[in-house]
């Protein structure tokens, strides 16, 4: 049965259409962005066109972006690039982020899902400097917000430079690099509507970064080889098309606050939501039932056409209890059971009311099954 | 049905674009070992999986399996190209991360045991960077000097892989003068003292038979944008039987076995594995056409102006490759000369800094002949008008700017 209904945008949101459109023509371009003839120099302006585009949605300088080939190399650039003696994490990071640093020190949140901010400047004052400290914007799997700009401010007070991944933050509440004013930043375009095989990273004009893939010079010598032309300039109307359609996440809070509302009629105490007290990004809710494992959830759902997921979508075929659910203190037994449903601008108030039917339909036939 | 009716609707927006996108008018591109076009066949393939199946390979779904599926697909298709199987290919975002991959991976993992990295002057800059920052990080590096034809002496480099070598990295084919290094006698020499033999095969996929198991390749870097395939993707295959150890140099979800970490692009993967399939399927006749048109341009040029030089090796040469030195003119005046046709004085990557190619200057070539170096690429695309006209161009021009620059000058 075909899957009609996706509720999965965290781990990869549709193509826009405006991005569509300038991709079939990016394609059937000519040129190396390096050649100096008027192929190459067209191709050229096309990226810097982009850079401008997708600087403005962070509000950051066009000479700041960095392009990568998504936002896992742009963490590790980051996380590798920067050179520093003691790197702090939170807890609940991206897996690009915890498993690419060298033996961080792991701060951890609480059970809202927000950092203890106490913990972590105490981390960082008792750390040997200099300090790298990587917080997510937003949480991939619970959608919580950390409050950033306070982290820099504590960071800031000790010397620390602050990476901050905002990939599933940004182009669903508005993200400023100035105001928040962190040092790095990591976006990635599948996850705004862009294509995939393309992200950034935003490099504060203070940051001494070293490359990591190395070539032929490419991005002011921070990342080499030839540039991914067609992604740079879908990523770049990716950017500029979210950039003016941040209001349409308010009728994806609306949604979701319906889709709450029902699971926990329908639910009661059965039911729980992660990060719910917590500021949230308008679109995701990680939740758990108590009788039936996300694995069984996941399969029944994709069976009824509905696709969402059990934790990232990263690590292909691992069914694990997600890590950031064990940092919020969310027991084993509970955290094995939640799933993510992550909303769209293309969601519809059909959409949640198709998944919630069907998903009290599971726990009628898991009780009958069960019994 | 439906994926043909599809088809056809994509072909002609396709043929229509390439037509209008860069008018008539336009400049006549000859540089294909910068970059090539994306095949419509290519692309054709590419443009469901930008909405209508957009799912994260990695997703446990019914959108992630059907993209999981194509991946793979695209994985065999790739492997094949190389007479490699699927899972010795870890796709990466393009070859200067193969390259990259593979020589700091390799050396990471064997450091204990060996450190010792051998390559050629003449390799990618990328390739050079690399064996570079591990020189910076403790290893020993050699790199081999070729002679004037571009290849670089097999019994020096006998001598100097010891069993202390832990990788020799020689490209297949290079990517200013097109010449093919003797993959299998290098293969052997790697193999008898135990170093792994790394190559750069980004210019040669479809250009050369290649075998990573005739040839004792152990790593292969492969691009997807200079074999018709889209920008932003490429392969490292990685040996499994001897298996070769590799450190990873993205980590995160632990996607490609843990080799190569973030989501795969699958609309890129897929084009990659297309471009692959097309390029074994077509190279024989197509090198045939290539080459005939190369040839067709080459004695033009030789016939009809004075004092022009081949710059490497003429035999063994891809087929779309000319790398000609006009003597007596000034190199940039050339370049400034010929706007209808787009040509470069070096490699891509370095070609913006307009200084003579460290290529070029390998082979022993003086500053003259250097600096009025440049380099032809032809490919699928390329047409016998298009041949024609540039030698027109290239003739009326060259005679035109030497006339000028000897003719004795009023005061």
């Amino acid at each position: 049965m075909p899957t009609q209904t996706y509720l999965d945008y965290n781990a990869t949101a549709p193509m826009l259409s405006s991005v569509q459109t300038v991709m079939y023509a990016a394609f059937t371009a000519l040129g190396n962005p390096s050649s100096v003839h008027s192929y190459g120099r067209r191709q050229r302006a096309r990226i810097e066109v982009a850079r401008v585009q997708v600087a403005a949605l962070v509000g950051a300088n066009a000479q700041q972006v960095v392009f990568t080939s998504g936002g896992t190399e742009a963490n590790n650039l980051a996380l590798t690039g920067v050179k520093a003696e003691t790197v702090i994490v939170s807890a609940i990071e991206h897996d690009s982020i915890l498993n690419c640093a060298d033996r961080p020190l792991v701060a951890p949140v609480q059970t809202n899902g927000v950092l203890d901010l106490e913990i972590l400047e105490t981390l960082i004052v008792d750390a040997p400097p200099p300090v790298l400290v990587s917080v997510m914007h937003a949480n991939n799997e619970t959608g919580v917000v950390q409050p950033v700009a306070e982290i820099v401010k504590i960071a800031h007070s000790h010397g620390a430079i602050l990476h901050c991944d905002a990939v599933q933050a940004v182009g669903r509440i508005a993200v400023d690099m100035s105001v928040l004013g962190v040092d790095l930043m990591t976006i990635s375009a599948h996850k705004i509507g862009g294509p995939k095989g393309i992200g950034a990273l935003i490099v504060g004009e203070h940051v001494r970064l070293q490359p990591q893939v190395r070539g032929g010079g490419q991005e002011r010598g921070l990342r080499a080889g030839t540039e991914n032309v067609p992604g740079v300039i879908g990523f770049g109307v990716a950017a500029a098309t979210s950039k003016n359609s941040l209001e349409d996440w308010q009728h994806v809070a609306r949604l979701r606050e319906s889709l709450e509302v029902r699971l926990n009629k329908a639910f009661g105490n059965d039911l729980q939501i992660f990060g719910h007290e917590a500021v949230r990004i308008p679109n995701t809710c990680c939740v758990a039932r108590a009788d039936i494992s996300a694995e069984i959830q996941i399969i029944a759902l994709d069976l009824a056409g509905i696709a969402v997921s059990a934790g990232s979508a990263c690590s292909s075929g691992k069914v694990e209890a997600s890590h950031v659910l064990a940092a919020m203190g969310v027991v084993d037994s509970v955290a094995r059971n939640a799933i993510r449903i992550s909303l769209g601008p293309t969601t519809s108030e059909a959409d949640i009311e198709f998944f919630v039917e069907t998903y009290k339909e599971l726990r009628t036939r898991g009780v009958e099954n069960g019994a | 049905m439906e994926r043909n009716a599809h088809t056809n609707i994509t072909l002609d927006k396709m043929a229509v674009a390439h037509r209008s996108a860069d008018n008539l008018s336009a400049p006549i591109y000859l540089d294909y070992q910068a970059t090539t076009p994306v095949d419509p066949r290519v692309l054709d393939v590419m443009l469901p999986w930008f909405n209508k199946q957009f799912g994260n390979v990695h997703s446990q779904h019914h959108h992630g399996w059907q993209a999981d599926e194509a991946v793979e697909c695209a994985r065999a298709q790739t492997a094949a190209i190389i007479g490699a199987q699927s899972r010795e290919i870890v796709i990466t975002s393009g070859a200067t991360e193969s390259n990259n991959l593979a020589i700091k991976g390799v050396a990471n993992a064997y450091r204990d045991k060996r450190n010792h990295i051998v390559t050629c002057v003449t390799e990618h800059k990328c390739v050079l960077e690399s064996c570079l920052q591990m020189e910076r990080d403790g290893f020993d590096v050699t790199r081999l000097a070729v002679d004037s034809k571009g290849f670089i002496d097999l019994d020096q480099l006998y001598d100097v892989v010891t069993d202390n070598t832990v990788l020799v990295s020689i490209m297949a084919v290079n990517n200013e003068i097109g010449v093919i290094n003797p993959l299998r006698e290098i293969g052997e020499i790697c193999r008898a003292a135990g170093a792994f033999f790394h190559t750069d095969a980004a210019q040669a996929v479809g250009k050369i038979l290649l075998d990573v198991k005739a040839a004792n390749i152990d790593l292969l870097s492969i691009s997807g944008h200079k074999i018709y395939g889209p920008k932003g993707v490429g392969a490292l295959y990685v040996r499994r039987r001897p298996k070769v150890r590799l450190e990873a140099q993205m980590s995160g979800g632990g996607q490609e076995r843990g080799l190569r970490s973030g989501t795969l692009p699958t609309s890129l993967c897929v084009g990659l594995g297309m471009a692959c399939m097309i390029a074994g399927r077509e190279m024989v006749s197509e090198n045939q056409r290539i080459r005939m048109l190369r040839d067709h341009l080459y004695q033009r040029l030789m016939s009809e102006l004075d004092n022009v030089m081949l710059n490497g090796d003429a035999e063994r040469r891809i087929p779309g490759n000319l790398n000609l030195s006009f003597a007596r003119i000034d190199g940039a005046a050339l370049l400034m000369g010929i706007p209808e046709l787009s040509v470069s004085t070096g490699s891509a990557c370095t070609s913006g800094s307009l200084g003579p190619s460290y290529v070029l200057q390998a082979l022993g070539l003086d500053a003259d002949s250097s600096d009025t170096a440049l380099r032809i690429g032809l490919g699928r695309f390329t047409t016998m008008d298009e041949v024609e006209y540039a030698a027109d161009r290239l003739i009326a021009v060259v005679s035109e700017q030497r006339g000028k620059l000897f003719s004795p000058t009023l005061a």
